[in-house]
């Protein structure tokens, strides 16, 4: 058939591509550590020339990171602890990002789709958004105490509005066209919802939950400023008071990894999830 | 008395409200359409031929008059009238064939119905290789085709079509006509059918109806007579375009003198 010819590959034909050479496949990790390894090596050299006796050698921080890891080097209050600062972290990270996507995706529906709720928050939530989460600390410590409930509220927080206003957004900006066809076809109202309003609205909804998470693991360390004993927010906060910045670096390192290893889980579901979306499959 | 026609459109107006100005886009349109006809709607921009389908459609209320689907009012969109849109207004989170078992589906047919339905459907419009394809896998044909589908899909009475072949290429446009007629005439479907092009409607209709703008109104209507299979490069074919060419644009002219 003439017009199946002119539409290209068929689906399945996407997945069967020739054998690719093994740099094609190495392609894509060759090039993301170039700059981090330039990087690495003018901190190497910037150490070694002596341009600053505060910041420890790449070689330093990475001997120090064995230690934080699993001891046996220095042996002092830090050694062998990263795995417990780092479910520390995980818990606060993920329960705060969870309440967040628990209370903002429902809500952002809500205010996507009821005119008498949206004039009701939306202004008061537009008015709280630009308060940083470091301007909350006073008064989530008074409210919530010094410790991990704090932390875990202004971790909420952070992840909150990027939630909040991307499903707003994506259940707002449904096709008009949609609902007609769904209508045509003999699909009630009330049913639009479950079938049009949520599958629309998925990407932005995914968009806000890949933002809020980010956010989350971004906002840790002020959340951590709050008294907890444990946490890499913590290790950073002590780093800093002890002058151990190579401790300082660790527990950076620590969650910059696990935020990317995070995020990649999210875009990975994202992917799954809305094969259907011609910007999501890839 | 005649038998009882499928659509009667009945001194149909509508006017619209925009920054505060009153805009006729359609005056006291009657229409009938009969169980099995093809009916195109035919005029320049601004003449309300999308209006009036999309009256029929139920999508908007008429300002004046009604729209009767046998003899009862339109009053909101329904399956029995299944329209199919210039932009094809698919489902992309769903594959061609969960697109065209949509209407099955949400008519709460059992699932083995709504399978075997979808089936039936993705074949006749020759996209069973595309079944589990997702929208913006497919070419504007195809993904007209599957709209196509979808309506014919869910029973409906009558098919609206707006201008369903215009953002298509020539050839896959031609094509798509070729099959439209094809299901037509086995399926007995009526269609009321808008487009600007005076070949198409030649081509496709039983009935062309002829609309002017400024208000848009039904300027007249035009049996065609021609036997089928019609052939766009025969004279008669050219004396009918002719004619209908010159009667829309003594429309025109009048509107400009």
């Amino acid at each position: 058939m003439s017009v199946t010819t002119t539409t290209g590959a068929p689906p399945a034909a996407a997945a069967a591509r020739p054998s690719i050479g093994l740099w094609q496949r190495m392609r894509g990790t060759v090039l993301a550590l170039i700059v981090p390894l330039i990087l690495l090596a003018f901190w190497h050299v910037a150490v070694k020339a002596g341009m600053t006796r505060l910041i420890p050698s790449p070689y330093d921080v990475a001997e120090y990171m064995v230690d934080f890891a699993w001891g046996g080097i220095w042996d002092d209050a830090f050694s062998g602890t990263l795995v417990t600062h780092l479910l520390a972290s995980m818990s606060r990270v993920y329960g705060g990002f969870a309440l967040a996507a628990l209370v903002a995706v429902p809500l952002g529906i809500l205010i996507g789709r009821n005119d008498t709720v949206r004039a009701l928050l939306d202004p008061f939530l537009q008015l709280m958004r630009p308060i940083p989460v470091t301007a909350w600390l006073p008064l989530s410590m008074i409210l919530f105490g010094l410790g991990a409930r704090s932390a875990f509220f202004l971790v909420f927080l952070g992840a909150f509005y990027p939630i909040l206003l991307n499903t707003i957004f994506g259940v707002r900006g449904v096709e008009k066209r949609l609902f007609e066809a769904a209508s045509m076809l003999g699909c009630s109202p009330s049913a639009q919802f479950f079938k049009v309003v949520l599958p629309a609205a998925l990407p932005s909804i995914f968009t806000g939950l890949r933002l809020g998470l980010g956010l989350a693991w971004f906002v840790i360390v002020v959340g951590e400023m709050t008294g907890v004993p444990q946490g890499l927010g913590a290790v950073i906060m002590d780093g800093r008071t002890l002058s151990r910045t190579e401790l300082v670096i660790c527990g950076m390192i620590v969650i910059g990894i696990a935020g990317f290893i995070s995020d990649r889980v999210v875009v990975m579901v994202m992917n799954r999830l809305l094969r259907w979306s011609p910007s999501h499959h890839g | 008395m005649a038998e009882l026609p499928i659509l009667d459109v009945r001194g149909v107006g509508k006017t619209y409200a925009l920054n505060g100005q009153k805009i006729e886009a359609l005056r006291d349109a009657n229409l009938t359409v009969r169980k099995g006809e093809f009916v195109c709607l035919i005029g320049a921009s601004g003449c309300g031929k999308s209006t009036l389908l999309r009256i029929v459609a139920g999508f908007e209320p008429p300002s004046a008059g009604q729209a009767l689907m046998w003899d009862k009012p339109v009053d909101g969109p329904a399956p029995d009238r299944g329209m199919v849109f210039q932009d094809y207004g698919l489902f992309p989170w769903l594959t061609v064939r969960q697109n065209i078992g949509f209407g099955p589906q949400s008519r709460g047919l059992p699932k083995q119905e709504v399978r075997d339905t979808a089936e039936r459907f993705v074949n006749m419009v020759g996209l069973t290789r595309f079944a589990d394809a997702y929208p913006h896998q497919l070419s504007g044909g195809m993904k007209q085709r599957v709209a196509i589908a979808r309506v014919l899909a869910n029973d409906a009475d009558m098919v609206l079509m707006d201008e369903p072949f215009g953002a298509l290429d020539a050839m896959t446009r031609e094509r798509l006509q070729d099959e439209l007629l094809d299901i037509w005439q086995r399926t007995k479907l009526t269609v009321l059918f808008v487009t600007h092009s005076i070949e198409e409607a030649i081509f496709l209709a039983d009935r062309v109806v002829v609309m002017e703008p400024g208000p848009g109104r039904i300027a007249s209507e035009h049996r065609i007579e021609l036997p089928r299979p019609r052939d766009v490069a025969s004279p008669e074919f050219n004396e009918v375009r002719r004619e209908l060419s010159a009667r829309l644009h003594s429309h025109h002219a009048r509107k400009a003198a």
